[in-house]
């Protein structure tokens, strides 16, 4: 997040395309990420190019959108949330967290299952395109929210704001191809594949 | 008074090689289906309750306007469309895009341009004001102009779901094809029709 805007890099993808099947499938994973996530970073790219944004690093662009062009808030948008959820999978994902984690779940829901209820209920009820998220808020707890087409709470416009550690892309592209019209079944096939590890580090990391 | 699901038009591999049949299968069996009955949950002991479909276009807010556009909005959509449509629009309607848009052929490259680059979900909309005046207008996940008062002449969905079975991330090659089954003769009567 301290890279400077025009030195970001397209990120490789940390798994083969098929290593998330049968939950999301590598025609999906192929598309979603050498066209809609390139699209995103190319577009980025092009929009700060020969301006201030390019010389900031990328986390205080995000942090301070509102005073950068729709396309830098769509785009940029776009490149951080994806490189994060490519991040928060893994072919030997599910189960549950553990350590510090696990504890500032239970406190923050009860329980993890009570979290994971919480999850899905944003992940459903984001209407049109976007992302459920789970959150460190700036007192260090945990909170779940969703935000509409590329927003994320790292920016200043967003209705809900923390440091997302785990996030689920909603928009009909993450899934049309396996699930169509199912966006249930495709919340529930996420839980399988999610990385602990890795979200444990991203909450390590905010607090 | 339950809101029901209107009959397609025409039949599901109609619209094909444009639209396949898997997408119409989807997108009228599935999504369309379920905003009606999603509506029909809602809708009793809502202050809705025995409403038109066009007050709660006009006046809901939250789920009950997402899944009552959406309603609307796909009945619309589907009527605009028809198998050996495409071409150009006559007489009057012809007219008035000559007058504001220049031609037909600025007109659609406007209209492709809005429907190509508006971001996310939504639907992109030819209408006319009170004055007969016409403007494209893009509106986000279920937003319809009938709440700016605008009359609806013509719209394109631009939800993924409208498309990504056929054409995948590729949104352009989708809108070329849309106007290869525009049913031009709806939406000059639409047109004449509308409220002066």
């Amino acid at each position: 997040m301290n890279t400077h805007v025009k030195d970001l890099q397209f990120p490789s993808l940390p798994y083969a395309y098929d290593a998330l099947e049968p939950h999301i499938d590598a025609m999906t994973m192929e598309i979603h990420y050498t066209r809609h996530h390139k699209a995103y970073f190319d577009n980025l790219m092009a929009a700060v190019k020969d301006t201030e944004m390019a010389d900031m690093p990328f986390g205080e662009l995000l942090r301070d959108i509102s005073k950068f062009p729709v396309a830098v808030r769509n785009n940029g948008g776009g490149h951080f949330n994806h490189s994060l959820f490519w991040n928060i999978m893994s072919a030997n994902g599910g189960g549950k967290p553990q350590g510090e984690l696990a504890e500032a779940i239970k406190k923050a829901f009860g329980s993890f299952e009570a979290m994971q209820e919480k999850f899905n209920t944003a992940a459903k009820t984001r209407f049109g395109s976007g992302w459920a998220w789970l959150c460190v808020k700036s007192d260090k707890s945990l909170e779940i929210c969703s935000t509409p087409n590329q927003d994320n709470p790292l920016m200043d416009l967003s209705e809900c704001s923390g440091t997302p550690i785990l996030g689920l892309d909603v928009w009909e592209h993450a899934y049309y191809l396996k699930y169509q019209n199912k966006r249930p079944d495709y919340i529930s096939a996420f839980w399988n594949v999610v990385n602990w590890e890795e979200v444990s580090k991203n909450y390590a990391n905010a607090i | 008074m339950a809101y029901e699901l209107p009959a397609l038009p025409y039949a599901m591999d109609a619209l094909e090689p444009f639209i396949s049949k898997e997408t119409i299968e989807f997108h009228y069996g599935k999504h369309h289906a379920t905003y009606v009955n999603n509506l029909n949950k809602q809708v009793p002991g809502s202050r809705f309750e025995n409403a038109s479909l066009e007050t709660i276009v006009k006046e809901a807010e939250g789920s009950i306007f997402n899944n009552g556009a959406q309603v609307w909005n796909h009945s619309f959509y589907w009527n605009c469309l028809k198998p050996e449509g495409g071409g150009e629009p006559e007489g009057k309607l012809k007219e008035a895009i000559d007058r504001e848009f220049g031609s037909f052929g600025q007109f659609r490259e406007m209209f492709s341009q809005a429907a190509t680059s508006l971001f996310g979900s939504g639907w992109v909309w030819l209408v006319c004001d009170r004055a007969g005046k016409l403007s494209i207008v893009q509106e986000q996940n279920a937003g319809n102009p009938l709440r700016k008062g605008l009359m609806p002449l013509l719209t394109c969905d631009v939800w993924e779901h409208a498309y990504y079975i056929d054409k995948r991330n590729r949104r352009p090659a989708y809108v070329e094809d849309f106007w290869k089954v525009v049913n031009w003769k709806a939406v000059e009567a639409y047109y004449l029709n509308r409220v002066a």
